[in-house]
Parts: structure tokens; C-alpha cells; sequence
């Protein structure tokens, strides 16, 4: 297993190389660049000739690419022109916000999806089992941003149960209890809107799973050896039923450093989306080429997890 | 044959398919008895409703769509009428099944060891290290060579034999009394079958069950049966002791059937084929001699109105009239 694990590791340096071509020169493509967003009528366009100059932005496109990848290979990811602080240890912070929000969602997700799903199975066609499936369909045709939208509004402005924005109100004592409780207390509506849509998958897989697993034959052997059908359930049906979900899971736990734009943006919430979609409008090139190659990386060590996930749950699956 | 030698009596059972608003019987006014140390043969083409005679036997249909009338007694008590809970005590302890596709029939995920076991727990009063070594017990028993290293290997990882094996010991694990075994040689190649039926055969005299071996393969019937029945369209045709089966058929389904099989001696012959196809459940005709369709060369008049069982010889039962006339399609027939 292990000879893989590196393989498919130094497989990923070639790809990562390819991915920073293209985001590093598509990147510099945008039109404008991290100085237009200064001009105003009285600057002096020298100035800005200036700035370009020290930043390097006008020496040729190959040579500030091998510049970059000097830097980035030394592990250095340069100066953000927006923040004006280093990049990694911005993306760190961003990230560690990220994750504690993610993580947060997708305990929700689980803990909300696997009984709905594994119930509506069970209870096919019953009212149980059309509620969950009507909830599933609706969850799955609202637009992230129009849910985020309505919860800010109702429970954050009308019923005010929530804070509207940040991670954590100003003037508390980091490391007190009540420093904690308000951290939880700003990421609880993200949360819950990421986790009221983020359900839909889960519960329709899992949903199909148990419906399947039902008729299988060895549930029938199960049953035919006198166990409950409850234990049929919990031994049998649930485990089959689960196998589909790990191999989605590498990928969910790579994703807890991605973050969800629309809903990092609405709610205020300083993590890895909200840095992307304002590094992109601002230009801040060292930030953005950063990010997609972290999430490159991401997406390709996520497969791996999976791969290794599925090699641990299911004894029929091998890596070697 | 003695009251007491008696395992399992079914009567008129009836099993029921619901297709959107009505029922049909797959299995129609069933009546079967299973004897001690006897192993009863089932035989039929597909979709006779054999299989469905066995899921039947231990209740494992969907009740939802699913209707069984009749008596299905066993030990003075109406399995038909039990509950589930009260089914699950009979099931795995009293009767055992034995599926068609071992690979299919044993959850992926779990080891051979966990499999067997499962049934011990719900069954006996055995503690973790007794049901440890009864596993391997009984991998040992259906000729497992290294009972230790299979009960901690996954079913993908045994062939097809070695399956249906540890099949065979799970249902044996009770020690019941009672062992249906649906097709099980058919998943497997025939020196395996030969080796599973030999096995079948040898347990059975060890422990004195009885066995209800459902199959559409002459040829095992042959090897293993005590007794035969045979279905067609949801009902027994006929049903005697095996040798005067083979030696003195009298239902023109059984003829046909027997028939059927190909010669080894006879070279550049045409293979005897049975006319058409079973009806579907949905287009059975529910009155008259179920066969007069498949025998359109015969006169309608041969068969009874209301086709019923009778003794054409001790213990050989066979229904309607239309044997005592039937012959097989000459030239003169074709239309």
C-alpha cells in the first residue's frame, strides 16, 4: 500500500507543475492589475509606472513566472498586495477559520443526512419516506445564495438569534469559555445553511443504498439465520449501504480547508472563499495562483484519501 | 411410513403475488410432506414457482405484496401464522436455507467467521470462545482444509466451491432439522456439484435432517433424491418415489421433460424441446389442466375439468386425467 501512496504522491508534482502554468498565465490575463483599484483622478500615472516596476509586474511574462516558481519552490508564496502581509501565513489563518466552520457543517451534514437517508430507505413510500424525499428535492433546488440570503435576514436581522458577520465579537478574552461559545455562536447559521442544502446527496444516496441492499441476497441469508430484522438493519443493510459515501470522503475531508464561497461571503465569514473571490477582484495575483494550487492539491490528495478510505471499509477493494 | 417420521407437512399452501390491485398465485394449492432423513426433490422450469415454495417455507417474502394461504406445519405449530419475532426462532435453528449464488448470499463485508457465528448468537447460549470453535467445527465438517485461515477470510476471496461450503455451514450451524437448499448446485461447475452433493448427502445421514432440494436439474435429482415432485405452473403435477419417477412417468410434463434431456448415444437426433413457454403468472389459466396448452396435439377432452391428484401407484400421485392418453407429437400431428 504504501509503494502507491508514494507513486501516486510523486505523480502529483508533474500535475501540480500543470496546474500552475495554466492558473500562473491565466491568472496574468485578467485584465487590470492589484494597482488599478488605486487610481483615482489625481494619481500620477508615473506612480503607478513605479509601483508595477518594484513589484516586477513588467518584466517579461516567463521570467516572472520562474521568479515565482523560485520562490514558491523555496516555500516562500510571496506578499499579498492587497493585506500586505505574507501569503502564508494570511491563507494560514483564512484556512484555520475555514476549517473550524467546515468541520462544524459537516458534522451537521452527517449527523443529519445518514439517519434521513438510512429511515426513508427503510420506510419506503410511507409519509416518513415522501417527507424526506420532498425536503431533499426542495434542499437540492434552492440556490445556495438565495438560502443564505432568507436565514441572514430572518434569523439574523429580524429574530436577531445570530450574529450577522465575523467569527467573533470584538473585546472578548481569547481562551475563555465565553470566547469559544461566541465563536460557535457566529459559525452556527453558516453552518446550518450549509448543512440544510449540503444533506441532499447524502440522503438521496444513501436513500437508493438501503432500497438496494434490501433485496439483496445475502440479507436474505441474514434473515433466513433468524436475525431481527433491526439487526439485519444495523449489521447488514447500514454497512453496504454506507460504501458509497466513503468514497466521497477523502474528498469531503480535503474539502474542509476549501470553504463555500457564496456562504463565507454572505455571512461575512473571513475563510479560504471569501480570501478567493476578493483576491480575484483585487488582483492579488501572489494569493490567487496560491489558492488554486492549494486546491489543486487538495482535489488530488482528496482521491488519494478515498482511495485509501475504500481500501480500509471494503475488504474487496485492495491497494498494494 | 409412520405419523411420526413426519417433519414437515404443507397444506394447501398458496403463495400470492400482488401485481398493482390483485393477486396471483405463484405457488397454488401446494400440499407436500418432508419426512426424517429424506431428501425431497423439487423439480421444475423456471418460474414453476419452486423458488418461491422454499422462500414460502421460511417466510422470508415481503409482506407487503405478498399473501400466504395454507398450513405449513412443522413441530405441531403453523408457521403461515407466526410472526415475525416468533418466525426468527425457527429460522436458522430449526430450518435451515442454503442459497443458488454463495458469492451473492454472503455479505461482502463480513469474514466467514462473523457469518456462521451470526446464527449461533441468535440460537444458542454459546459464549464467544464456544462459538469460535464451533465455526471452526463446522468449516471442518463441510471439508474446509484450513477451517483456521478461512474463517478470517472475506467470500471474495474463496471460490465458488469453497462458498457454498461455508453456505452449507451456516445453515448446519443449529443443527436443524430441516435444510431447503434453492439450486444449490447450480452457480457452481459440475465437479463441484458432484463434490456438493456428496457433501449434502453425507451430512444428511449424519444428522438425520430432512432435506428440500429444489432444482430444475434432472440429472441431480437423479443422484441425491428420495422423493420427487414435480411443479409446473405454480402446482404439483406429480409426485413419487425417484426411481419409479424416472423408470414410470406418467404426466405428459414429466415425460416431456425427461424426454428432453439430451442423448450421449444418439448421434445427429433432433433435441425433444416442449412446445411454448410457461405461462406468466398474470395469463395462467386458473381452471382446466395447466399443461393443455404446451400439448396442443392432444384433444381437449383427455384432460379433467378440475385436474386433481391421484394414486396411480403406491405413493406415485399424479393430477389430471390427460397421462392415461398422452403421447408424444408424431408427423400425423403436425398441423
Amino acid at each position: 500500500m504504501w509503494k502507491t501512496v508514494v507513486r501516486r504522491i510523486l505523480v502529483m508534482i508533474p500535475q501540480l507543475f500543470v496546474l500552475s502554468l495554466i492558473i500562473f498565465f491565466l491568472a496574468q490575463k485578467m485584465p487590470g492589475d492589484p494597482f488599478s483599484g488605486l487610481i483615482t483622478p489625481e494619481t500620477d500615472p508615473s506612480r503607478i509606472e513605479e509601483l508595477r516596476e518594484q513589484a516586477g509586474l513588467n518584466d517579461p511574462l516567463p521570467m516572472q513566472y520562474v521568479n515565482w516558481i523560485k520562490d514558491v519552490a523555496q516555500g516562500d508564496f510571496g506578499k499579498s498586495y492587497t493585506y500586505k502581509r505574507s501569503v502564508s501565513s494570511l491563507i494560514g489563518e483564512r484556512a484555520y477559520n475555514t476549517f473550524l466552520l467546515s468541520l462544524f457543517s459537516v458534522i451537521l451534514v452527517y449527523a443529519l443526512a445518514i439517519p434521513l437517508g438510512v429511515i426513508a430507505g427503510r420506510y419506503k413510500d410511507t409519509f416518513v419516506d415522501k417527507t424526506v424525499v420532498l425536503y431533499s428535492f426542495i434542499s437540492y433546488a434552492i440556490p445556495t445564495f438565495v438560502l443564505s440570503l432568507i436565514f441572514l435576514y430572518v434569523f439574523g436581522y429580524q429574530l436577531s438569534w445570530f450574529p450577522t458577520s465575523g467569527t467573533v465579537d470584538v473585546g472578548i478574552e481569547e481562551g475563555t469559555l465565553s470566547y469559544y461559545w461566541n465563536r460557535i455562536h457566529h459559525m452556527l447559521l453558516p453552518a446550518i445553511t450549509y448543512a440544510v442544502l449540503g444533506t441532499t446527496g447524502i440522503i438521496q444516496y444513501l436513500r437508493s443504498e438501503v432500497i438496494d441492499a434490501q433485496t439483496q441476497d445475502y440479507v436474505k441469508t441474514a434473515r433466513s439465520k433468524g436475525v431481527p430484522m433491526r439487526k439485519v438493519y444495523t449489521r447488514h443493510i447500514f454497512r453496504n449501504s454506507l460504501l458509497p459515501i466513503a468514497a466521497f470522503l477523502g474528498f469531503t475531508i480535503t474539502g474542509l480547508l476549501g470553504g463555500s464561497i457564496f456562504i463565507e461571503t454572505i455571512f461575512g465569514y473571513p475563510g479560504m472563499g471569501q480570501l478567493f473571490v476578493n483576491s480575484v477582484l483585487t488582483r492579488d495575483y501572489s494569493v490567487i495562483t496560491t489558492l488554486v494550487m492549494l486546491f489543486g492539491f487538495l482535489t488530488l490528495l482528496g482521491s488519494l484519501l478515498s482511495d485509501i478510505i475504500m481500501s480500509i471499509v471494503d475488504p474487496r477493494i485492495r491497494i498494494d | 411410513m409412520s405419523k411420526t417420521d413426519i417433519l414437515l407437512e404443507i397444506n394447501h399452501l398458496s403463495t400470492s403475488f400482488r401485481i398493482k390491485d390483485d393477486y396471483f398465485a405463484a405457488v397454488d394449492d401446494v400440499t407436500l410432506t418432508l419426512r426424517k432423513n429424506e431428501v425431497l426433490a423439487i423439480v421444475g422450469e423456471s418460474g414453476c414457482g419452486k423458488s418461491t415454495l422454499a422462500t414460502s417455507i421460511v417466510g422470508l417474502h415481503n409482506t407487503e405484496n405478498t399473501k400466504v394461504d395454507g398450513e405449513i406445519n412443522y413441530n405441531n405449530q403453523n408457521l403461515v401464522q407466526m410472526t415475525d419475532e416468533q418466525f426468527n426462532n425457527v429460522r436458522g435453528a430449526e430450518i435451515g436455507f442454503i442459497f443458488q449464488d454463495p458469492l451473492s448470499a454472503l455479505n461482502p463485508l463480513m469474514r466467514i467467521e462473523q457469518q456462521i457465528e451470526e446464527s449461533l448468537i441468535y440460537h444458542t447460549k454459546l459464549n464467544k470462545e464456544e462459538r469460535n470453535k464451533r465455526v471452526i467445527e463446522l468449516l471442518q465438517q463441510v471439508g474446509i482444509p484450513n477451517p483456521e485461515r478461512t474463517a478470517k477470510q472475506f467470500p471474495h476471496q474463496l471460490s465458488g466451491g469453497m462458498r457454498q461450503r461455508v453456505m452449507i455451514a451456516i445453515a448446519l450451524s443449529c443443527k436443524p432439522a430441516v435444510i431447503i437448499a434453492d439450486e444449490p448446485t447450480t452457480a457452481l461447475d459440475v465437479t463441484i456439484q458432484a463434490q456438493i452433493l456428496d457433501l449434502l448427502k453425507a451430512l444428511q445421514s449424519e444428522t438425520g435432517a430432512g432435506i428440500i432440494l429444489i432444482t430444475h436439474d434432472l440429472g441431480v435429482v437423479a443422484e441425491v433424491a428420495d422423493r420427487v415432485a414435480v411443479m409446473y405452473a405454480g402446482q404439483v403435477i406429480e409426485e413419487a418415489p425417484v426411481n419409479e419417477l424416472f423408470t414410470n412417468p406418467k404426466h405428459p410434463y414429466t415425460r416431456s421433460l425427461l424426454n428432453s434431456i439430451p442423448q450421449m448415444n444418439t448421434e445427429g437426433q433432433k433435441l425433444n424441446v416442449i412446445h411454448g413457454i410457461v405461462p406468466s403468472l398474470k395469463n395462467l389459466p386458473r381452471t382446466g389442466c395447466r399443461f393443455a396448452s404446451r400439448i396442443p396435439w392432444m384433444p381437449q377432452d383427455i384432460h379433467e375439468a378440475s385436474p386433481s391428484m391421484h394414486e396411480v401407484a403406491p405413493d406415485h400421485f399424479v393430477r389430471c386425467t390427460c397421462w392415461q392418453r398422452f403421447h408424444f407429437e408424431e408427423e400425423s400431428d403436425v398441423v
